[in-house]
C-alpha cells in the first residue's frame, strides 16, 4: 500500500479537526438555545401564569393539545391510508407518479399558504367564524403528506418473506396488510404520528387565520354546544405558538415578555418529550412486536 | 372466517386506502385552484400587469376598488435575499455536520448529533423568532452599532438555524447511500480520509446533498413567523444589503391579509403573493426532481 504524502496527512488532520469543532459549535449551540429558553422560561414563572385566564397560559395549553389532537384524529387515518396504497396497491402508472408529485408539493407547501387555503376554504366558503376545526384541519394538511410517507417507508420496510408467509396460508392482500404489514410496521408509524403532533405543536402560521389569535372560554361550561365551552371546537383558540405571535405584535399585556418566555419554555420542553417519546415508543414496540431480547438493542 | 365475502375481505379496504390516495391528489389540486383562482384577481380584475407586479417596487394597492399601484418587488427581493443569505450560512456547516455524523465519527452522529438535529427541527418557528427578536436583533445592533438590530442579517440567521437540520439530514442520507466499495477502494489507493471524503464521498453524494440544500431553500423561502418577527417589515429595499431592515413576502401577508376585505384590491395582490409562493415551492420541487434524475443517470 502506498504511503500518502505528508501534505495529505497534514491535510487530513486539519480537516478532522475542523470537522469536530463544527460538530462541537453545533451542540454547543443547540445547548445554549435550550438552555436560555428554558432558564427564562423558569426566571418569568409566576404561579398565577399557569391559570386558566388572560394573564395565564393555561387556556393556549389546553388548545394546543385540544387541536393536536383533533388534527391527528383527521390527519392520521387518511395518511395512513394513502401510504397503505402507495406501498401496496399503486401501480406503475402516471396516476401513481401523479400522486407522488402531489405528496412532495404538499409536504414542501409553506404552511402560511396552508393557512390561507384552509382561510378561505373552512371559514369565508361555510361562513363561519375562527374556530379551532378550522385550525385542526390546516394543521392536518400539513401532517398528511409526513404521515403517507412514513407510512409507505415503513410497510417497504417490511420483509419479503412475511408477506409471501400470508399469501401462502391463503390470506388476500387486504388481510395481509392488516394482519401482518401493519402490525410490524407499526413502530415506525407511531414514530411518525408522534413526530406529527409535535410538529402540530410549534404551528403557528398555518392557524393565525383558521383558528384565530384569540380565545374566550368558560372553563366551568362543560356544555358542547355552548360558544364559551372548551370542549367546543367551533370557537376561537390561539395555542401556544400563536400566543407568542400575538403577544409580539399585538400585545398589551404589561408581562407579554414573560408569558411568551413561558409559553416558549413549554413548547421546547413539548419538543423534548415528543423527541425521545418518539425514540422510546419506537424501540419499545420495535422489541415487543420483533421478539427480540432488551439486550439486542443498538 | 371463510363466510366473509371476497369484498369484506379484501375489496372494501382497497378501495378505501385507493379514495385516500385519490383524497391526496383531489386537495392538492384544489390548493393550487382556489389559489390560482384568487391570486389571479390583481391580473383579471384589477388589471395589473404580471410584470407591474413582480419587477415594480411601487406598493400602494387600493383599500377599496381599483387604481392602486401592486409592485411587489421589495417583498420578492427581500425574500429572495435572505433565503440565499441563510443558505450560504447553512449550507457549509449542514454538510460538514453531516460527514462527520456519517465519517468521522458514526457513533458520536448516531448518539449525539442525530437526536440534536431531530430537536433542531422540533423546535417551533416562533420560538426561534421570539429568541431571534430577545436576544439576535440587541445583539445585532449592539455589535455594529445601529439603532435597532432588525436586520436581513437577522433574519438570515435565524433561518440558516432552522434549515441547518433539513440539508444536514437529507445529506446524512445521501452520504451514507454512497456504496461501500467506493471506500474500500480508495483506501486501497493508500488515500487519507480526508482525501476520500473530499474526491469520492462528496462527489458521489453530491445530487443528494444538493436536494438537501434545495429543500433548505424552499423551507427558508416559505418561513413566515420567524422571519417576520426580526426583519423589521420595513417597505424598502434594504438600504445596505446586510444590516438594513426591509421585508418579504410571507412577512407582508400575515401582517396585512386579516385588515383587509376580501376582494380588494390590497386584499387580492397579498392573494398574488401567496400564489407566487405557491408557484415558487413547485419549482423548488421540479429542481429536486431533475437533480434526481442527473443523478440516476450517472450511476
Amino acid at each position: 500500500m502506498r504511503q500518502p504524502s505528508q501534505r495529505a496527512k497534514t491535510a487530513d488532520k486539519a480537516a478532522t479537526g475542523i470537522l469536530y469543532g463544527i460538530a462541537g459549535f453545533f451542540l454547543v449551540l443547540l445547548a445554549a438555545f435550550t438552555g436560555y429558553i428554558l432558564y427564562k422560561g423558569i426566571v418569568a414563572f409566576q404561579p398565577e401564569y399557569l391559570s386558566f385566564t388572560r394573564q395565564g397560559i393555561g387556556i393556549q395549553f389546553f388548545n394546543t393539545v385540544y387541536l393536536v389532537v383533533l388534527s391527528l384524529l383527521i390527519s392520521a387515518p387518511i395518511g395512513i391510508a394513502a401510504g397503505i396504497y402507495m406501498a401496496e396497491y399503486a401501480g406503475k402508472g402516471w396516476m401513481t407518479r401523479f400522486l407522488r408529485t402531489c405528496i412532495e408539493t404538499l409536504a414542501s407547501l409553506p404552511s402560511i399558504v396552508v393557512g390561507l387555503f384552509g382561510y378561505l376554504v373552512f371559514l369565508v366558503m361555510t361562513g363561519a367564524h375562527w374556530n379551532l376545526l378550522a385550525g385542526a384541519l390546516a394543521v392536518s394538511i400539513l401532517n398528511i403528506p409526513s404521515l403517507a410517507t412514513v407510512t409507505e417507508d415503513a410497510l417497504e420496510g417490511v420483509p419479503e418473506y412475511y408477506r409471501e408467509g400470508s399469501f401462502g396460508l391463503g390470506a388476500t392482500h387486504w388481510q395481509t396488510i392488516t394482519g401482518v404489514l401493519l402490525p410490524t410496521a407499526m413502530p415506525r408509524i407511531i414514530t411518525g404520528i408522534v413526530m406529527a403532533a409535535g410538529r402540530g405543536f410549534g404551528e403557528a402560521a398555518a392557524l393565525l387565520f383558521t383558528s384565530g389569535m384569540s380565545s374566550d372560554v368558560n372553563f366551568s361550561n362543560w356544555n358542547p354546544f355552548s360558544l364559551s365551552s372548551p370542549l367546543n371546537c367551533m370557537r376561537p383558540a390561539d395555542t401556544l405558538a400563536v400566543r407568542i405571535w400575538a403577544l409580539k405584535t399585538e400585545g398589551v399585556e404589561a408581562n407579554a415578555a414573560q408569558l411568551s418566555d413561558l409559553s416558549s419554555a413549554v413548547l421546547i420542553l413539548m419538543v423534548f418529550v415528543f423527541s425521545l417519546g418518539s425514540r422510546r415508543i419506537g424501540a419499545r414496540l420495535e422489541r415487543r412486536l420483533t421478539g427480540e431480547s432488551k439486550g439486542n438493542e443498538k | 372466517m371463510n363466510n366473509k365475502s371476497m369484498f369484506q375481505k379484501e375489496y372494501l379496504g382497497r378501495t378505501i386506502v385507493t379514495i385516500a390516495g385519490l383524497f391526496i391528489i383531489v386537495l392538492t389540486i384544489s390548493i393550487g385552484a382556489f389559489l390560482f383562482y384568487r391570486g389571479t384577481a390583481t391580473f383579471t380584475a384589477n388589471h395589473h400587469s404580471v410584470a407591474e407586479f413582480l419587477f415594480s417596487p411601487l406598493w400602494e394597492p387600493a383599500q377599496q376598488g381599483s387604481g392602486g399601484k401592486v409592485g411587489a418587488a421589495i417583498f420578492i427581493f427581500g425574500s429572495i435575499l435572505i433565503s440565499l443569505f441563510a443558505l450560504v450560512l447553512a449550507t457549509p456547516f449542514s454538510i460538514a455536520a453531516a460527514i462527520f455524523m456519517t465519517e468521522i465519527s458514526p457513533r458520536l452522529g448516531k448518539r449525539v448529533l442525530q437526536p440534536a438535529v431531530e430537536i433542531f427541527v422540533g423546535i417551533p418557528s416562533v420560538v426561534y423568532g421570539w429568541v431571534g427578536l430577545t436576544v439576535l436583533v440587541p445583539f445585532i445592533a449592539k455589535v455594529f452599532d445601529l439603532p435597532y438590530g432588525y436586520s436581513v442579517l437577522a433574519g438570515s440567521i435565524v433561518l440558516a438555524v432552522m434549515i441547518f437540520p433539513t440539508i444536514t439530514s437529507v445529506s446524512v442520507d445521501a452520504i451514507r447511500s454512497v456504496p461501500i466499495e467506493y471506500k474500500e477502494a480508495s483506501y486501497g489507493l493508500g488515500s487519507t480520509r480526508w482525501q476520500l471524503i473530499h474526491h469520492i464521498v462528496v462527489p458521489a453524494a453530491l445530487p443528494g446533498i444538493l436536494t438537501g440544500v434545495v429543500l433548505g431553500l424552499a423551507r427558508a423561502f416559505g418561513e413566515a413567523l420567524a422571519v417576520a418577527m426580526v426583519i423589521g417589515k420595513m417597505q424598502a429595499f434594504p438600504e445596505n444589503l446586510l444590516l438594513s431592515p426591509t421585508t418579504n413576502l410571507t412577512a407582508e401577508i400575515t401582517a396585512d391579509m386579516g385588515n383587509t376585505t376580501l376582494g380588494s384590491e390590497v386584499n387580492n395582490a397579498l392573494w398574488s403573493m401567496a400564489l407566487l409562493l405557491l408557484l415558487i415551492s413547485f419549482c423548488f420541487i421540479l429542481i429536486i426532481r431533475i437533480i434526481g434524475k442527473m443523478g440516476a443517470n450517472e450511476k
